[in-house]
């Protein structure tokens, strides 16, 4: 077990009752890292985010420091979008970011601000979460009375509008160009990329930069504590904390913030201030270790560490934090059902790959849960994601605008290469698969086919 | 039914205002709309097309591809049970079944008395605190079948008022930024190189 002992960069006053007041905030450090920015010039701010190699947390996992150079020089004005839209499923992070702490993701997004010379920002805050959405309001209206947002910031030529918007019900919107036009008021649909890179061509076809809540809460404790302290933490290129929300079949599910790039995934599921074991001394029997979109893994992949390019080796990915945990009782053929329902809801339509092939699967596998499938229905559901993702290789092929579609064939892949006579017991016969499947993830170590039976 | 109230309009000209595109506003002024009828009107679509500068056929456009916009009347309490993985292994699909059972209505359907709507939704970012469900979009977190029967029965009796406002209201608390310290919005063909960063630019004098 490796449970290190690090600093809380971001959940810090997760425990403070009053931590969200703009009073507590103050008293704990809060509008310190603004401070620090301002007293230096915007791009030394930037050098000092590219100096703690933050990633990401959104999902993608791209260096933040580095998106924010891809605004093309001179063109303005510029635009920060905050993305609050979470909504992966097995993920929750954000919304106790903006519940608990949202004077610190203000105070991000201000650093941000500063840093990349954004004119206006938009805090574009999931529909659903109303609570976040009330939080925000509040600590957005009493940091204008006092001066940290608006107007000449801080006494200084620093001005900036934090403006809170909300959503209305829509995974895709999470994706950062359908986010873009959803805050443009229309229906939540990508769009292609390129020209439409929003750091070049983003909300109103302006440069706009796109981070997610996670990475700009990380933002005040680096101005304050410098890049170098940040990049100490962590290993390879996964520096600094990270929170994981750990779900499912553990005794003691939880989010927690770890030590980035070091800690694996036993010390997550297993260590007792951590998930605590599998509930009821139950075995693992497979867990997703970055969301609904991951290529699911296995117990033999606990002692791997949650660093991006270490799991990216394996197939899968760290995605957004979520590692939702099944044990032995899972029924896996359901779960996989379950997981492609969501897909086929929430694929917006504009993709023919997506739109069709998405509904396809649900259509079959429910037929197998149903009890009417037939032999060859599972190569005919990976031949369908074929289609959406060809090879099934990972990282995945783009046959489609954003990566919805493909994300709905892992769980798939995952399920079929792996449980295969789960599926066999729901069809009542032996099946034969000729498709082939690439992913490393998915072609891994496969169990014996007798040790795994379907738990009803 | 109606076209924005004029407290209501009065709210949405400032969310307007807040934006350098008006069509910007379209979801805030969908969900104020939403909030003081129930549910979105047809004749608030045009009032928000006026609004917004577009085409009421516009705003229907985006108001039907969000799940939240409701077009017709649902129940005073939307009740939606996450049945997502994480809540699917914990129990999320009994405790829909359950209430389907208790509420005496299927899954997206309204209870005669027009009290609720039951809904089966996708994951709502509780993932470690499953099953879990939100009325009219407040959280209970790891929800057994007796709590859900209590809470039904709460919410019957008004008990639950003030911690839930009927279907429709979201955030209570809303933003407002004063006139004297609005930064003010940064229209896409007009805002030059933002001061702070053109004088420290490289080479100019701090």
């Amino acid at each position: 077990m490796a449970v290190t002992e690090v600093p809380k960069i971001i959940t810090s006053r997760f425990a403070d009752p009053e931590g969200h007041t703009l009073a507590r905030y103050e008293a704990t450090g809060g509008y310190e890292g603004l401070k620090a920015a301002l007293a230096k010039k915007p791009a030394a701010v930037i050098e000092e985010v590219k100096s703690a190699s933050l990633l990401g947390r959104g999902g993608a996992g791209f260096p933040a420091g580095v998106k924010w150079g891809f605004c093309p020089p001179g063109v303005f004005p510029r635009y920060l979008v905050v993305n609050g839209d979470e909504s992966e499923p097995g993920t929750y992070k954000d919304r106790l970011l903006m519940e608990r702490d949202p004077h610190q993701l203000i105070e991000g997004a201000l650093i941000a601000c500063y840093a990349v010379g954004c004119s206006q920002a938009f805090l574009y805050v999931r529909g659903e979460m109303a609570f976040a959405q009330e939080r925000i309001a509040q600590a957005l209206n009493d940091a204008y009375a006092a001066g940290y947002v608006g107007k000449d910031i801080l006494g200084t030529d620093f001005s900036v509008d934090i403006v809170l918007h909300w959503g209305a019900g829509a995974y895709i919107v999470g994706e950062e160009t359908a986010l873009i036009e959803s805050l443009e008021g229309n229906r939540g649909m990508p769009r292609l990329k390129p020209p439409f890179f929003p750091a070049a061509k983003g909300l109103y076809l302006q440069p706009t930069i796109v981070n997610n809540v996670e990475t700009l809460a990380n933002l005040p404790w680096i101005a304050r504590n410098g890049g170098a302290a940040f990049a100490a933490l962590g290993a390879e290129n996964s520096k600094g904390t990270r929170m994981f929300a750990v779900s499912g079949h553990v005794r003691n599910p939880g989010v927690f913030e770890v030590e980035f790039g070091v800690t694996t995934f036993r010390d997550l599921l297993y260590a007792p201030v951590y998930g605590g074991g599998i509930r009821n001394g139950n075995e693992l029997k497979a867990f997703i270790p970055g969301g609904a979109s991951a290529p699911w893994l296995y117990p033999e992949h606990l002692d791997v560490p949650l660093e991006a390019a270490t799991v990216g080796k394996l197939g899968t990915m760290l995605g957004s934090g979520a590692i939702v945990v099944f044990d032995e009782t899972t029924d896996m053929v359901k779960a996989c059902l379950r997981l492609v329902r969501f897909f086929a809801r929430e694929s917006c339509g504009k993709c023919t790959p997506c739109r069709e092939g998405t509904s396809w699967l649900e259509k079959i596998l429910e037929r197998i849960v149903d009890g009417h499938g037939r032999p060859e229905d599972l190569d005919l559901l990976l031949d369908v994601c074929d289609n959406i993702s060809v090879g099934m290789n990972w990282p995945p092929k783009q046959t489609t605008i954003c990566p919805l579609g493909q994300s709905a064939t892992t769980p798939v892949a995952s399920a079929i290469m792996r449980f295969q006579n789960e599926f066999e017991a729901y069809i009542g016969a032996p099946s034969e698969i000729t498709v082939e499947v690439k992913g490393p993830a998915f072609v891994g170590p496969v169990v014996a086919r007798e040790q795994v039976t379907a738990d009803a | 039914m109606a076209r924005l109230s004029p407290d209501n309009l009065t709210h949405a000209l400032e969310i307007v205002g807040r934006y350098p595109m008006a069509k910007s506003a379209m979801i805030p002024l969908l969900h104020l709309a939403q909030e003081q009828d129930g549910y979105v009107t047809d004749d608030a679509m045009e009032h928000i097309a006026e609004l917004v500068g577009t085409t009421p056929a516009q705003v229907l456009g985006t108001c039907s591809f969000y799940e939240m916009f409701k077009r017709e009347p649902v129940g005073t309490y939307l009740v939606n049970i996450c049945t997502n993985i994480s809540c699917q292994i914990m129990g999320g699909e009994e405790l829909l079944h359950h209430a389907e059972q208790k509420l005496g209505v299927k899954a997206g359907g309204t209870t005669p008395d027009g009290t609720f709507t039951l809904e089966d939704v996708e994951c709502i970012a509780a993932c470690t605190e499953a099953p879990c469900l939100q009325v009219n979009y407040r959280y209970r977190h790891k929800i057994t079948i007796d709590e859900f029967d209590a809470l039904v029965d709460d919410l019957r009796g008004g008990k639950l008022a003030a911690q839930i406002p009927p279907h429709g209201t979201l955030a209570k608390v809303r933003q407002h930024i004063p006139a004297d310290r609005a930064a003010g919005t940064a229209d896409p063909a007009g805002v030059p190189e933002p001061v702070w960063l053109a004088k420290n630019a490289e080479g100019a004098e701090r």
